[in-house]
């Protein structure tokens, strides 16, 4: 292998890093912490305090917009803006554009956090921000593809690395299904109502939903993978080919999985079909990404003993295979019946949230934070430890109950008398979930107390090398 | 859906399938001038790939699949306007009433299409219609005391009518309780059924145009004054004069007309609460009560069992 050492160091633009990963971890905590008060509520509802912008209907899409779009997707700007730099051997394309996405991306996510509880919200799931907060997320999104791509452009290697094949992938369709979706008539200021209407309203919706996952959860979150994997793992990738095959197929199967969130409704049939046969495809590619991961790890397998950072890393990829599993079975219209609208749903999502997004950035973090800060290593690998065990065992809890709760709600709905009336009333089967959703909760807890352990070990890894390099200690990092 | 459309999807679907396919193939092949096994000739800040082949387990994976796929798309709908090979279909999805539904019903039998949710619908009814013939053979008082039956009513109503009357059929504001002796349409056997089939419209016209503030709130303490309750004498005197305008529904002396559905102002029982600002309420703004239709719901027979279930209430 060739190595080019360059003659100067290169000024690679590390500002704009440091503030999404810090952002990453704070917004972190504040999406989780709300997750967990919401998971109260349902247990308590007494818990929203009878203040219309404490109840369960209108913290629940904070909590969603928190999680995917401010927590996932900083890290998602923190390590696509790292990793181009570095494996394209060139600093940033344009160190304002940089910052504009920075500051953009944050105003988006102080406004949700005003606008959401206030109950403004254009209805649709996972795309709730009225049309003026939808206007200022395109602009900063246009920023971020043309400081992404404008670097790719200027890179330094012939080739482009796997990891920004998926950042770019995610980009870019990211882009296309925000414009689409949120295209709308605007009434007033903080009002707008969907451009589309019936069927086709439902079907652009989940269109943008399962791709939001698609690309935003799962391609994004791949290209860190491909970084961060092999470089804690010291080791190579696996099968340059098998990247090839996966990528393409990912994401040209992804786009058509949509109707499987709409099967049994006024959908369609063949939409519904085409919806879920491409689903059940996509299974194979998804799979390939998890083998890759793990793979990478081949010979090297001693360090999971040691490295908590790269057990993250790893066990993010089995959830990953696990959720990637899991969501083709839930495609299929006879499993389908059985779990739609129920808990199962929500398990899956966060065993894909929790498990594979969460953990693949935790890890991550846990690489950067410590070179972005002139830092050898982090405060306490022991912390990180604990938080490894009390976030995977709050995960288990989580996607455990919501399995039981699921499974339990979808046979109780169906469950019919000899007489053919239903066997329970729809309260029955809430009341039947409250031990479930109690041990969601105490899930949810382990996943917070993790985040704020993460918090303190960074922050002290971050004052250390504030310390050194006030004192004029330039660690020489990687 | 237009043929361009149809076949826009057709080849869109086809043509995705056959180039993943094609990738498959291409990678299943070492096209790189690297040995299997050996380091690509590319390294990004220090990450080397491997040249090594796919897990032949995961293509057998991916051929199964492709396969699969491909004899879905044969046999149910899914490429454009084919219909299948089995000719499935979940339901008659373009209807918009049920007069269209039943001409879709004969029309898909006679083209052998297998329509799903017909089929679940003659099923059901060719499974449990006879239960429920059996027991519109009997009379509502005699249904009322049959423990079978009044255990079918009550899931019945669980399941149909407990959102708005409660589990407990207590009812609340606006939404009347059903085991008490205050019927608004009357609460003979037959006068229950008739309200379970064909629904009801209560309307309280709104009187905040035609009487003063001052007016409605003499009217509404003459009306209070009609249940004994407690209200200022002087009001309620001065209130009984306009009350002739009320009478024409609820009757010269406020006892109320089930054929109009105009509820009696004698019993203290308020639908939307009694106290002296609620009446006010209702005077100003009148009431709209709706009681859906259930006929074409849960049909005759099961609304026979219900009717008992409802009776059997207020008749212990």
């Amino acid at each position: 292998m060739s190595q080019t050492i360059p003659q100067q160091p290169i000024e690679y633009n590390m500002k704009v890093v440091r503030q999404f990963t810090v952002m990453t971890i704070i917004w972190g905590i504040i999406g989780m912490a709300l997750g967990v008060l919401i998971a109260a509520q349902l247990v308590w509802p007494e818990l929203n305090f009878n203040t219309p912008w404490l109840t369960y209907s209108r913290l629940r899409p904070l909590h969603t917009n928190a999680v995917i779009f401010a927590f996932g997707t900083s890290a998602l700007f923190a390590t696509s803006y790292y990793v181009v730099q570095k494996t394209c051997r060139t600093p940033l394309f344009s160190n304002k554009l940089a910052s504009f996405t920075f500051w953009g991306w944050q105003a988006v996510i102080v406004s949700a956090v005003i606008t959401l509880p206030l109950g403004l919200t254009s209805t649709k799931e996972y795309a709730e921000l009225e049309w003026p907060i939808d206007i200022l997320i395109a602009v900063t999104w246009i920023a971020y593809a043309i400081v992404f791509f404008g670097t790719l452009a200027i890179r330094k290697t012939s080739h482009i690395y796997v990891a920004n094949w998926f950042y770019g992938g995610f980009i870019v369709v990211i882009a296309m299904l925000h414009i689409v979706n949120s295209m709308a008539v605007p009434v007033s200021f903080t009002k707008s109502y969907s451009m589309y209407s019936g069927a086709v309203d439902a079907m652009i919706q989940w269109w943008y939903g399962h791709n939001a996952v698609g690309f935003l959860l799962t391609a994004g979150f791949l290209g860190m993978m491909y970084y961060f994997v092999p470089k804690q793992a010291e080791r190579p990738v696996y099968s340059y080919r098998l990247s090839v095959v996966h990528f393409w197929a990912l994401i040209s199967l992804y786009i058509w999985a949509g109707p499987h969130h709409l099967h049994y409704t006024a959908l369609p049939d063949w939409t519904q079909s085409l919806g879920m046969v491409m689903s059940v495809i996509l299974f194979v590619p998804s799979w390939g990404g998890m083998i890759n991961g793990i793979m990478t790890l081949s010979g090297a397998w001693h360090k999971l003993r040691t490295d908590p950072i790269l057990r993250f890393l790893i066990v993010s990829l089995s959830f990953y295979g696990m959720s990637t599993f899991e969501g083709p079975m839930m495609a299929i219209k006879s499993v389908n019946a059985l779990s739609h609208y129920t808990d199962w749903t929500v398990g899956h999502v966060h065993s894909g949230a929790l498990g594979w997004v969460a953990m693949i950035t935790i890890g991550s973090m846990y690489y950067l934070v410590p070179r972005l800060f002139n830092q050898k290593e982090l405060h306490s690998i022991k912390l990180v430890n604990m938080h490894f065990w009390l976030h995977t065992i709050g995960v288990v809890f989580y996607i455990v109950s919501m399995w039981i709760s699921g499974v339990m709600q979808g046979l109780m709905w169906r469950a019919t008398n000899a007489d053919g009336t239903l066997t329970y009333s729809f309260v029955e089967s809430v009341q039947a979930s409250y031990p479930f959703w109690a041990g969601r909760f105490v899930g949810g807890v382990f996943i917070v107390v993790g985040m704020l352990l993460m918090a303190y070990n960074c922050y002290k890894t971050i004052q250390a090398g504030r310390r050194e390099t006030a004192a004029g200690n330039i660690v020489q990092t990687a | 859906m237009s043929s361009f459309w149809s076949a826009w999807i057709i080849v869109l679907t086809l043509g995705t399938l056959v180039v993943l396919i094609w990738l498959l193939r291409w990678n299943m092949k070492n096209y790189t001038h690297i040995e299997e096994g050996q380091e690509m000739d590319h390294e990004f800040d220090g990450i080397v790939e491997i040249n090594n082949p796919l897990p032949k387990w995961w293509t057998y994976l991916f051929w199964a699949c492709f396969v699969w796929g491909f004899l879905y798309l044969a046999l149910y709908p899914g490429l454009g306007n084919f219909q299948g090979l089995l000719g499935w279909k979940s339901s008659n999805q373009d209807v918009q009433s049920l007069e269209e539904s039943r001409q879709a019903m004969e029309q898909a039998k006679e083209q052998g299409l297998i329509v799903e949710y017909d089929r679940a619908v003659r099923d059901a009814e060719e499974k449990y219609g006879p239960i429920f013939e059996a027991f519109a053979e009997q009379s509502i008082p005699e249904l009322a005391k049959n423990e079978d039956a009044l255990d079918v009513g009550q899931r019945l109503y669980l399941q149909n009518c407990a959102q708005c009357h409660g589990s407990n059929a207590m009812g609340g504001p606006g939404f009347p309780n059903l085991t008490d002796d205050a019927w608004l349409y009357g609460g003979a056997p037959e006068d229950i059924k008739h309200t379970l089939l064909n629904g009801r419209q209560g309307n309280m016209p709104a009187f905040g145009e035609q009487f003063s503030d001052k007016e409605i709130t003499e009217l509404a303490n003459y009306v209070a004054s009609l249940s004994g309750r407690g209200v200022d004498p002087k009001l309620a005197e001065a209130g009984k004069q306009n009350y002739a305008v009320c009478a024409a529904c609820h009757g010269q002396d406020g006892k109320g007309n089930q054929q109009l559905g105009a509820p009696n102002l004698t019993d203290n029982v308020w639908l939307y609460g009694g106290s002296i600002n609620k009446i006010e309420e209702t005077l100003h703004y009148g009431r709209n009560g709706v009681m859906p239709a259930w006929k074409d719901i849960l049909g005759e027979d099961k609304i026979h069992v219900v009717s008992a279930y409802i009776y059997s209430l207020s008749n212990d």
